[in-house]
């Protein structure tokens, strides 16, 4: 498994010392060249997605590697306070979106946004 | 590498479940201790609950006691646990739960403000935050945190613990910590056998990758007692992507063969591992491969379903989307995985008594790198924590800076083979340990001969570790992260040494599936007793010791209960 840094959306977290991602990932896979964010091992990854979750410009996808028959769509994701939106980005372009609360405060405001997206699916 | 040299009160090593658990117990306990957690990776996101988590799977629900918590431990690992161990767990798990979603972790509840049971041990929990939650906690009781540290090795002297070896894998800098004591925290062992893909899906595992087993290995070589190597952890998972089987049968998907027959009904007495077992017995009939068939479940079960896998193993999903599938017409694959070596699902790790003290003096264990305790889980995992650091800190005040006085012999020593394979043009660290994952599939039971162990098989495999021991002293690294992996091999060789003297020694099958003895198939009431292991220093070898098994009544209950609740 493995992740893909998008160049053009990384800015490269400048002012910091570590990247967001390169400070996260428990593999220490991560470092910064030029500027961008860059995957050293991806054959290392554990897809554990933490980076993707620090990342403040969405620039990092997860992707099913060919050996496991992937076949290039990918999962991003946008962590906020109390929920989490994950983003699919399909092969022949297009998004879709799932967002998910993350306290149990506002447990039925979830269950009406799965709802609307399943509506959204059915079309 | 620089030498820096510090001296604390407590080290816990490992910032995991336990390791942050055992840390804020022991700032309650004593506010002003020096304590040092020492983390491989990055306390925010690192070890089991990188990724969050959407279940506690030990808890003891109402009409569930500690006692029938007990039993069915024992039940599940066929009568052969650590009966004090367990017991202790389920007497301390609801507290620490409840502790820890006071730190804000949210736990699911029902109309009456009970906690949402998924089973009669499991509660459902939004546990997407669950490790930042445990990091900021930390964060918040001022407790130190060296972070890309990865330990290498005790500092032994005179039978006694006195801090660990460490080096910062960003900064080069090697580090004696001295302590007064010392808590290992580490978790299990990922590694040591082929997983099930390659390529870039080589670390698409159901253990974090980064869990090499440095607790294990440190605690052998320091000469501590270990138990139970021998039974190993298989996951039964959706192939590929390793989610994780139970969530969809709480969602009320049936498994089934090639056949479409629903196969666990042929085996008796189901167990954790019979499951196991059991599938992998339909493939070697020429029955798998085998399935969770989904495609009776109705569209909101399915899209439930959906929605609760995003949290723990959002590639599934992704896989879905990629086909353009729904749940509801889906059978999944499921597959065991390669074997680990952990103590929260199997019991392989340090043996402990009841205050989680290891055999060598002022070292404790927890979580699962701590053997003899199954089916801990996270939230067994805090308790452990607890234990070890109350007891731990109740230790350290007896001790003086005196006691950790070191020799500078050993820091030269340490420091020397530490960073002898950095600039050294020799073997990488990633051939060798592909070349033990071989062997340890091939001739110690891997998943390409069904999990199954063969006494010649075994001696074979002793021979090949043996070999590949004395080639490991050739490993050399372009830089620091290499490093860290040179020693990764090296944790991993000395772990997979020990296991086949473990997997060797017990004639029975006591845990089908975990372990298979082909030329030992049944079950055998005398073998009801525990292998431990420890390595003689100064013989040079692993000196097998027999445990024998005790029920809870043989154990001072009350002391237990006392100790733990509270």
């Amino acid at each position: 498994m493995s992740i893909k840094i998008n160049k053009e959306l990384c800015h490269g977290c400048p002012h910091r010392k570590e990247g967001r991602c390169e400070r996260i990932c428990p593999g220490n896979l991560i470092s910064r060249k030029n500027g961008k964010a860059e995957i050293e091992h991806p054959q290392d990854c554990w897809d554990c997605a933490a980076c993707i979750k620090s990342c403040p410009a969405n620039a990092i996808s997860l992707y099913l590697p060919e050996e496991i028959g992937g076949k290039g769509a990918e999962l991003s994701a946008q962590l906020k306070n109390d929920e989490i939106i994950w983003i699919f980005r399909k092969v022949k372009g297009g998004e879709k979106k799932y967002r998910k609360s993350l306290t149990v405060e506002v447990n039925n405001k979830e269950n009406i946004n799965t709802q609307e997206t399943k509506k959204r699916k059915v079309k | 590498m620089e030498i820096k040299i510090i001296s604390r009160d407590l080290v816990i090593i490992g910032g995991g479940a336990a390791g942050c658990y055992a840390g804020v117990t022991a700032r309650r306990q004593e506010p002003d201790l020096d304590i040092t957690i020492i983390e491989k990776a990055h306390i925010e996101r690192s070890g089991c609950l990188a990724a969050g988590i959407n279940a506690i799977n030990a808890y003891i629900n109402p009409g569930e006691t500690p006692e029938s918590f007990l039993e069915y431990v024992k039940k599940d690992s066929h009568n052969l646990i650590r009966d004090d161990l367990v017991y202790s767990i389920a007497c301390g798990i609801n507290k620490t739960v409840a502790t820890v979603e006071k730190w804000g972790l949210p736990i699911l509840k029902d109309e009456n403000g009970n906690y949402l049971s998924r089973s009669s041990r499991s509660i459902k929990i939004k546990g997407e935050k669950f490790k930042p939650i445990l990091a900021n906690k930390v964060r918040e009781e001022r407790i130190e945190v060296l972070n890309r540290t990865v330990a290498t090795n005790y500092i032994v002297e005179n039978g006694r613990v006195k801090g660990c070896f460490a080096f910062n894998i960003r900064k080069g800098i090697f580090y004696v910590i001295r302590a007064k004591a010392v808590i290992c925290a580490t978790g299990g062992a990922s590694g040591i056998y082929k997983p099930n893909n390659e390529g870039k899906a080589r670390h698409k595992m159901w253990y974090p990758p980064f869990n090499t087993g440095a607790g294990y290995a440190m605690g052998i070589r320091a000469g501590a007692e270990m138990t139970t190597l021998e039974m190993r952890f298989v996951a039964l998972r959706v192939k590929d992507v390793i989610a994780p089987t139970g969530t969809f049968a709480f969602a009320g998907a049936t498994q089934e063969n090639r056949l479409g027959e629903e196969y666990l009904q042929k085996y008796d007495q189901m167990s954790t591992c019979m499951r196991l077992y059991a599938t992998v017995q339909e493939e070697k009939a020429g029955r798998g491969p085998c399935y969770l068939n989904l495609s009776h479940l109705d569209k909101t079960a399915a899209h439930r379903l959906y929605d609760s896998l995003l949290d723990m193993c959002p590639d599934l999903v992704l896989q879905w989307e990629e086909k353009g599938v729904s749940p509801d017409e889906i059978k999944l694959k499921i597959e065991g995985t390669e074997p680990y070596l952990v103590g929260g699902h199997c019991q392989a790790g340090y043996w402990i008594d009841i205050n989680r003290r290891t055999t060598v003096e002022g070292l404790y264990a927890a979580g699962d790198v701590a053997g003899g305790a199954p089916k801990k889980y996270v939230s067994g995992a805090f308790v452990e924590g607890k234990i070890a650091a109350e007891n731990a800190v109740n230790y350290l005040k007896r001790r003086t800076e005196k006691d950790i006085d070191i020799s500078y012999n050993l820091i030269k020593k340490e420091h020397k083979r530490l960073s002898a394979p950095l600039n050294k043009n020799g073997i990488k660290a990633r051939v060798m340990e592909k070349q033990l994952q071989q062997v340890m599939d091939e001739y110690a039971g891997g998943k390409s001969n069904y999990y199954e162990l063969e006494e010649n098989q075994l001696l074979e495999a002793r021979k090949m570790v043996r070999q590949l021991k004395k080639v490991s002293a050739e490993m050399g690294a372009d830089n620091l992260h290499e490093l860290m992996s040179v020693q990764e091999v090296l944790d991993k060789l000395e772990i997979a040494a020990v296991l086949i003297e473990h997997l060797l020694y017990r004639k029975e099958t006591r845990w089908p599936g975990y372990q298979t003895r082909k030329d030992y198939p049944d079950l055998k009431p005398e073998w009801r007793k525990f292998i431990n292991s420890r390595y003689n220093k100064v013989q040079k070898q692993i000196e097998i010791i027999e445990r024998e098994y005790k029920p809870l009544a043989a154990y001072k209950k009350n002391n237990i209960e006392r100790g733990v609740v509270v």
